[in-house]
């Protein structure tokens, strides 16, 4: 991130409230006392498009603009935080005397906004929404529709969708430092439904990332999300009953790793590790995988969905181990966790909007490549499930259990693939599913950027990612 | 806010709002429908005995939806200030023009709106502890947790909070209502222990008026019960057997009916109940029906989010569906006229039956009961279900032990038609009423 950024943050912000750093350094001021571990500032502000064609015709657009500021003040594991959609200065004072008295009192402290580093920006401080005039918006979605309905004859419906966010952040903490980030986000949905004999079914796809609308346009991209949307819907026409019960199960490449997301993901955020609430608390060091599993946090990768030039609390964004050869290496950590546990931040302090503290979270997490090609993996099973693509998931972090739902997947029967089955969740235990890897493929991909992640009932945009893997026992919730 | 306090608020959302209108219509608007809200809320959370969190929310919503014709465009805001306004304002006309023409958009018909004098819902009940006054009553909740058995060892603490908000609407039809509610809560999460095994559960009360919360003591004891319950889990093997479905799990099957015969999936032709109304879709005993007007109820509403007025009335009768949930856009898609459900339903009521959770148990005599469910699992479109579950194994109607790691399949179509029984059992602290329910037969998953 230049200067320049944050300048523009700055001036997008508090230029538009006709405040200035001296009105942020006064607020901070009031919010600060000796018991004071932690205090900041986040103010944002941002503009979200959506567009959405159905029946062939652009139905709804919808415009929004999200506007505020949040306090918090943290003392040792204790925190206060007000929101307020109002950004003015009596609000600020007032806020900030809510919220200091979280802190037992003591004497006050002083805050001086200081000069501040550059920090590297991982995608282009640009407004998605104003990237392409609104007729090609709409010309885009209405090609996406026509050229994905002359696929097939028994395409019924096509939907499709398209957002993005241009999310402006200023964020000052108690130690001087203030930190803008402007951040752009898109994201396309096709789905279809298609009926043949009677029988209905949808397949769905989509991407997107950090970036303009443009990168739907490249290689032709947006088709390739209704091709994709056709070719699984006309698959799950063909599925049968899933098998139930336990048994080996291949996981495909890319968004798959959502498994790792729920499965070990969550048990490795710092909140739920420093309160000893995670399956997963206190293991550091502990071989919790196959040697062949080794799966980072990465924040870092220019462009993606998950991640963030500097996280919420103004820590820059990193790339963290997380597993090395199936040792556990570490949690991930917001500023608060971080320090009651005595670790240094990673990166991972995000929050939904202005109006959330900030929690530990994911970034784009995923497995490293092994060596397997993808086909040797499949080969050698001789009776399992191969699941393709999955829709969502979820985990208890306490008892570890998770579970994620297939949308594409079919039976392996001696070492090939054979017939697509329907749709069927898959659960298992975090803390021992990654010990039973035997295979992990060369064929690392990232999901299209497609995920937002759920916790605390703050929602953030995520990446995930793996190769081709292969596990000896997982449970699939079928009917036969 | 006392009440005179809320009547001037809701005075002063009303002329924000029927500016707004004004506004669109200036800017060439051939009709517009604006909503706004006003939220204030404290919520606060003890941890280990102590304050962990105090948080105070103050936020606003302004939201426009305009016709040029039949061209529709929506913008919202949560910033006030005229620049805002009037950027909003423009998006939703500027959005509108680049819209297709739709047939079916359009405001409700007048005829239809909730203008006039409203039901009083008695929504509106200020609770008006402050922080000090809720911290004691979280760490009054969580004591009790903590203090219910040995096997406790952990928590994720007790929250209290308090929250009130004013929602206005109106539209160019001249319609402009709004009201004040208020919703409190009081929550609470622990962690057992048990050699390996460590297990987490929770419990809360909701309400609209504090005085009819369950005791913090209550809330924190039946969170430590329901941890307690569950450690020692493990998974069984993979068969076919009844499962019981509790109250607070049966909740997420009756949302699923709702799904299939929403409007918007209908239209899509996305719904595994297609060309269902009139159709036996539950067994005959069957009734579900929506309560609108249930004073203090949690999902009480005088109009929809659109300003279509309500009325009690059956969606299932003898089994059989008696009526969609649609809104004036999907309505008019399938040539029908809206019933109410813009937004959702309002206190959706499965009529209960004779036992309680106890002789339902002796109903099922041997399965599975469940209590709480994992993942999405469901396709809507052909009904296939399959859902991670935890629970308990029950023999001869007697729990035998927690049961977790597990998965229940079948298809939604089959599984409505397999209801043996309710209980009346009810879990009235959601917008969908039910007791606990009993499907004579899934696919259980498991080791």
């Amino acid at each position: 991130m230049s200067e320049k950024m944050l300048d523009f943050a700055r001036n997008q912000i508090l230029t538009g409230v006709g405040l200035g750093d001296t009105d942020i350094e006064r607020v901070m001021a009031k919010m600060l006392n000796a018991q004071v571990d932690l205090a900041d500032i986040y103010l944002q502000s941002s503009r979200y498009e959506s567009w959405s064609l159905e029946d062939g015709i652009i139905k709804e657009g919808a415009h929004s603009i999200e506007q505020g500021v949040g306090l918090r003040v943290v003392s040792g594991d204790k925190s206060g935080f007000a929101c307020s959609d109002e950004i003015s200065l009596p609000g600020l004072l007032e806020a900030a005397g809510n919220v200091r008295a979280i802190a037992r009192s003591g004497k006050s402290a002083q805050s001086r906004l200081q000069k501040r580093a550059e920090i590297p920006a991982l995608y282009p401080s640009i407004d998605p929404l104003k990237s392409i005039p609104e007729s090609e918006k709409i010309a885009l979605l209405k090609r996406v529709d026509e050229e994905t309905r002359k696929l097939d004859h028994r395409i019924e419906q096509v939907m499709v969708s398209m957002i993005g966010a241009h999310d402006v952040i200023l964020v000052a903490n108690q130690d001087g430092s203030m930190h803008g980030d402007v951040r752009p986000l898109v994201r396309m949905s096709v789905s279809v439904i298609v009926e043949d004999k009677g029988r209905r079914e949808q397949g769905s796809s989509g991407g997107g990332g950090r970036t303009d609308y443009g990168f739907f346009l490249d290689e032709e991209r947006a088709l390739d999300y209704g091709r994709e949307a056709v070719r699984q819907a006309l698959v799950n026409l063909e599925a049968v009953d899933a098998p139930a019960g336990n048994m080996t199960v291949v996981l495909g490449s890319g968004w798959p790793g959502i498994l790792l997301h729920e499965a070990i993901g969550h048990g490795l955020e710092g909140d739920f590790n420093r309160k000893g609430t995670s399956a997963f608390s206190g293991r550091v060091g502990e071989k919790i995988a196959s040697d062949l599993c080794t799966i980072v946090d990465d924040g870092t990768l220019s462009g993606c969905r998950g991640s963030l030039s500097v996280d919420d609390e103004g820590v820059i964004s990193q790339n963290t181990m997380l597993i090395e050869k199936g040792i556990l290496k570490g949690y991930m950590q917001d500023k608060m966790n971080a320090k009651l546990m005595g670790v240094p931040t990673t990166g991972n302090g995000r929050r939904e909007s202005y109006a959330h503290q900030p929690l530990p979270r994911m970034t784009n997490t995923y497995m490293l490549p092994g060596e397997h090609e993808h086909d040797e993996i499949i080969a050698s099973v001789k009776k399992g499930l191969y699941a393709h693509n999955f829709g969502g998931g979820q985990v208890d972090i306490t008892s570890g259990k998770f579970v994620f739902s297939a949308s594409e997947a079919y039976l392996i029967e001696d070492g090939k693939i054979t017939q697509p089955v329907k749709g069927a969740t898959l659960i298992g235990n975090g803390p021992d599913v990654l010990t039973r890897v035997s295979m992990v493929g060369n064929n690392l991909e990232l999901d299209g950027g497609v995920g937002t992640c759920g916790k605390d009932g703050q929602s953030v945009p995520v990446g995930v990612g793996q190769p081709t893997i292969k596990i000896d026992g997982l449970t699939v919730g079928g009917t036969k | 806010m006392d009440l005179r306090e809320v009547t001037e608020k809701t005075e002063q959302l009303k002329g924000v709002v029927s500016a707004l209108i004004s506004e669109a219509e200036q800017l060439g608007a051939s009709a517009a429908e604006a909503g706004m809200s006003a939220d204030q809320g404290l919520s606060v959370t003890a941890r280990l005995g102590e304050v962990e969190t105090v948080e105070r929310h103050q936020e606003q919503g302004l939201g426009l939806t305009v016709y040029f014709g039949q061209r529709k465009g929506s913008a919202s805001t949560t910033d006030f200030s005229p620049n805002a306004i009037r950027e909003t304002a423009e998006a939703a006309c500027r959005i509108a023009k680049l819209a297709s023409e739709d047939a079916f958009s359009g405001l409700p018909d007048a005829s239809l709106l909730a203008t006039g004098e409203l039901p009083d819902l008695d929504l509106y009940h200020p609770w008006g502890i402050d922080a000090e006054q809720a911290i004691a009553l979280a760490i009054e909740c969580e004591d009790s947790a903590r203090g219910y058995a040995e096997e406790i060892s952990n928590s994720e603490g007790a929250t209290v909070s308090q929250h009130q908000s004013i929602r206005v609407l109106g539209n160019s039809l001249g319609f402009l209502q709004g009201y004040p509610a208020t919703r409190h809560s009081i929550s609470c999460s622990v962690l057992g222990q048990r050699g390996e095994s460590m297990q987490r559960d929770y419990w809360y009360s909701v309400a609209r008026d504090a005085l009819d919360l369950e005791s913090a003591i209550e809330v924190g004891r039946k969170s430590a019960e329901r941890t307690i319950s569950r450690l020692g889990a493990r998974s069984i093997s993979t068969r076919k057997c009844p499962v019981l479905y509790s109250a607070e799990a049966a909740s997420s099957l009756i949302r699923n009916f709702l799904g299939g015969i929403s409007g918007g999936s209908l239209y899509r032709k996305s719904s595994f109940l297609l060309d269902s109304l009139g159709k036996q879709v539950f067994p005959e005993f069957i009734r579900i029906h929506e309560q609108p007007f249930l004073p203090k109820g949690l999902g009480s509403a005088a109009f929809d989010a659109e300003g279509v007025a309500l009325k009690p009335r059956d969606i299932v009768c003898d089994g059989v569906v008696h009526s969609y949930l649609l809104s004036c856009y999907s309505a008019r898609k399938l040539g029908m006229e809206t019933t109410g459900n813009a937004g959702g339903v309002h206190n959706l009521t499965v009529d209960p039956g004779e036992k309680d959770l106890q002789r339902m148990l002796a109903s099922m005599g041997t399965g599975l009961l469940v209590t709480e469910l994992m993942g999405q699992g469901v396709n809507m479109v052909t009904g296939d279900y399959s859902r991670g579950a935890s629970g308990f194994w029950v023999e001869n109607g007697e729990i035998q032990f927690p049961v977790e790691e597990i998965t229940i399949a079948g298809n939604l179509s089959d599984m409505l038609k397999n209801i043996v029984e309710i209980g009346n059992d009810v879990d009235f602290r959601g917008n969908i009423r039910t007791g606990s329910i009993l499907v004579s037969e899934m696919t259980l998953a498991g080791e």
